[in-house]
């Protein structure tokens, strides 16, 4: 009976090809959409190159001072809030500092380059654990004394070098100033926001002098690292009583909301205490999602209306010769399964071919998405319950279909 | 075989009623093959789609083989249909997207039967109707003289006790009627198939044992 209902199910899509392309074209769409999708997010939340050490660190990325008017001052944060008041923790064994990259020109062989840039301390280098394709990384000392060194990108020495085998020792201009090489690093994609730049320089280099502003707002992020995963609570807890002993910069402050949070929670930080970035972004994806798996379901529950009420004539027949109602929805059900598994895998095919143009575009520096086959699975899996569910409910409402009603309407 | 009691049918909309059977009462036996004949919408067709339990009178009682078939649920009708009843319809209809053979299997597809005897059943089918040469074909591929063969086949692949025929030869020109009305006559003769044959031709009519007229639903001879 499997290879009957097959067999027509073929015969069905071939048909009316148009129809047949808007159904696979919606789903494989749809899947396609969730595969590449979740592989920035598997990239973004599984990636942790070079940021091995996320069980033992908390992250502070902004804070928000909240005015009498309710209005909120907020952002990153300044050095010296890390150096002097996250200094004071006792928990934390290492407090990395470091901003977002900037990004600055440069020539080359009168070649435009943009590179980008940032500003870290000694610690950053002792959390983070890059992969050095040659040198080190700066040291205290170098920082303290304000050496003009950079540890750069395997992308940008090949850029701003060519193919050489080593740049140790070379000098890299950036914005009028050149920088002695002493490292070179594995590429971080750009999605690793606390993490990626083309070069790193030591926070003393900079044009303006990081450590004089007192303030608390800057354009710096902390991560900071406890000697173990069981301490990140206590740590947690420490940094918090800090914050709430903090004194208001202003009058016209009432309250000061910043967290040490694990690196997914710190990702989607609003800096709102009223709402929380996790909530807004599960809400927002739920929806997303919600609204990409929606359309074509509805979109396939229509089309699988019109197909089957065109097949009334083959309904009555059936049930004419012996087909109960059951019969007949578990046919249309197989039928629409096997549409739904067939845009499955044109929607796997187009996902690997989406992924690998968006890998070669180089769209995104430094992402090399790859296919979950996790989700692959799941993916599968939800093609064959919206197979299920946008096939339930015509077929059901074609099976009632009286027979002479059905044989009529040929 | 078939008793058809008091039946009345009446179409209801919003704002009309119509009769269109009246108080029918029906006894076919064993064996006969009779055909009910009549002008157009006289209820020739609805009174074969009651017999053949394709649809419900609104009043009267009908029983096959000696049973009552009021009450039986969605299911054991579809079985009942399955095992007592095959049909042939004016305008074949044929599943254009299957084969021939696999058009003939299909009553067979709501059996317990296995593949193979699905096929033997169908081909042996098909050779009663002299169109073994032709399994592969899809109907489109076919005289509309054939295609009734091939729904002749399939009405009798399952070996049913009843034929129920709805006009079999209102699409086919006389020779291909008669060749049809022949297939018909025979599985009659050979088989001792009951079979109940709507039809508007006269000529058609006088070949089978008796000759039921309706005129406005109601049974006039």
């Amino acid at each position: 009976m499997l290879k009957n209902y097959f067999k027509i199910a073929i015969a069905v899509l071939r048909r009316r090809k148009f129809f047949t392309f808007i159904s696979l074209f919606g789903i494989s769409f749809t899947l396609t959409i969730l595969l590449v999708l979740t592989s920035f997010l598997d990239k973004i939340v599984g990636d942790s190159y070079p940021d091995h050490k996320r069980d033992r660190s908390l992250y502070v990325s902004r804070m928000s001072e909240i005015r009498k008017d309710n209005g909120i001052n907020s952002g990153p944060l300044s050095f010296y809030f890390f150096d002097h008041y996250a200094r004071s923790l006792k928990t934390p064994v290492k407090i990395g500092i470091t901003n977002g990259a900037n990004n600055t020109n440069t020539y080359v062989n009168n070649k435009k380059i943009t590179v980008n840039y940032k500003y870290t301390n000694a610690d950053y280098w002792d959390i983070m654990e890059y992969d050095f394709v040659e040198g080190k990384a700066f040291t205290k000392q170098q920082i303290d004394r304000g050496d003009k060194v950079t540890v750069i990108s395997e992308d940008i020495k090949k850029e701003y070098f060519g193919d050489v085998p080593s740049v140790v020792g070379k000098y890299f201009e950036a914005d009028n100033i050149k920088y002695r090489v002493i490292g070179v690093v594995k590429n971080v994609p750009v999605t690793s926001y606390m993490t990626y730049s083309d070069i790193y320089l030591p926070y003393t280099v900079a044009k303006s002098d990081f450590t004089k502003d007192k303030g608390y707002s800057g354009v710096f992020f902390g991560i900071l690292l406890a000697n173990s995963k069981a301490d990140v609570p206590r740590m947690q807890a420490e940094f918090q009583s800090m914050i709430q002993r903090l004194p208001m910069e202003r009058k016209e402050f009432i309250k000061i909301a910043c967290h040490a949070s694990p690196y997914i929670v710190s990702y989607v930080d609003t800096g709102d205490d009223n709402r929380s970035g996790v909530t807004m972004v599960l809400t927002a994806v739920g929806i997303f999602v919600l609204l990409v798996m929606l359309l074509p379901a509805l979109n396939l529950v229509n089309i699988n209306i019109t197909r089957i009420m065109e097949r009334s004539s083959e309904i009555g027949v059936r049930k004419a010769f012996g087909a109960s109602s059951n019969t007949l929805v578990y046919q249309f059900i197989v039928e629409n399964i096997i549409l739904t598994l067939l845009g499955g895998v044109i929607g796997v095919v187009l996902s690997f071919i989406a992924i690998g143009v968006i890998n070669s575009a180089h769209l995104i520096p430094n992402l090399v998405l790859s296919i979950n086959f996790t989700v692959l699975f799941i993916g599968l899996l939800i093609c064959f319950f919206f197979g299920l569910l946008s096939g339930v409910y015509p077929a059901w409402r074609m099976s009632k279909l009286n027979v002479v009603t059905a044989l009529k309407a040929q | 075989m078939i008793r058809l009691q008091n039946i009345e049918k009446v179409y209801r909309t919003d704002t009309i009623e119509t009769l269109a059977l009246n108080s029918i009462n029906l006894d076919v036996a064993r064996g006969e093959f009779l055909s009910i004949m009549g002008p157009s919408g006289c209820g020739k067709s609805t009174l074969l789609n009651i017999i053949g339990l394709l649809d419900l009178p609104s009043k009267g009682a009908i029983s096959i083989s000696d049973q009552k078939t009021d009450h039986l649920s969605d299911k054991q009708l579809a079985q009942f249909r399955n095992k007592k009843l095959g049909f042939i319809f004016q305008s074949y209809h044929l599943i254009n997207d299957l084969q021939v053979l696999d058009n003939v299997e299909l009553p067979l597809l709501y059996r317990n039967t296995t593949a193979k005897e699905r096929k033997m059943l169908a081909t042996e089918a098909l050779e009663k109707v002299g169109l073994a040469n032709r399994i592969k074909h899809f109907p489109t591929q076919l005289s509309g003289g054939q295609r009734q063969r091939v729904a002749i086949a399939r009405a009798i692949v399952g070996r049913p006790e009843i034929i129920l025929a709805d006009e079999p030869t209102g699409n086919l020109d006389s020779a291909m009627g008669n060749e049809i009305m022949d297939i018909l006559i025979s599985l009659n003769r050979n088989e001792g198939t009951t079979i109940v044959m709507v039809t508007h031709d006269e000529n058609m009519a006088h070949k089978t044992h008796r000759l039921v007229r309706l005129f406005d639903g109601s049974q006039v001879q």
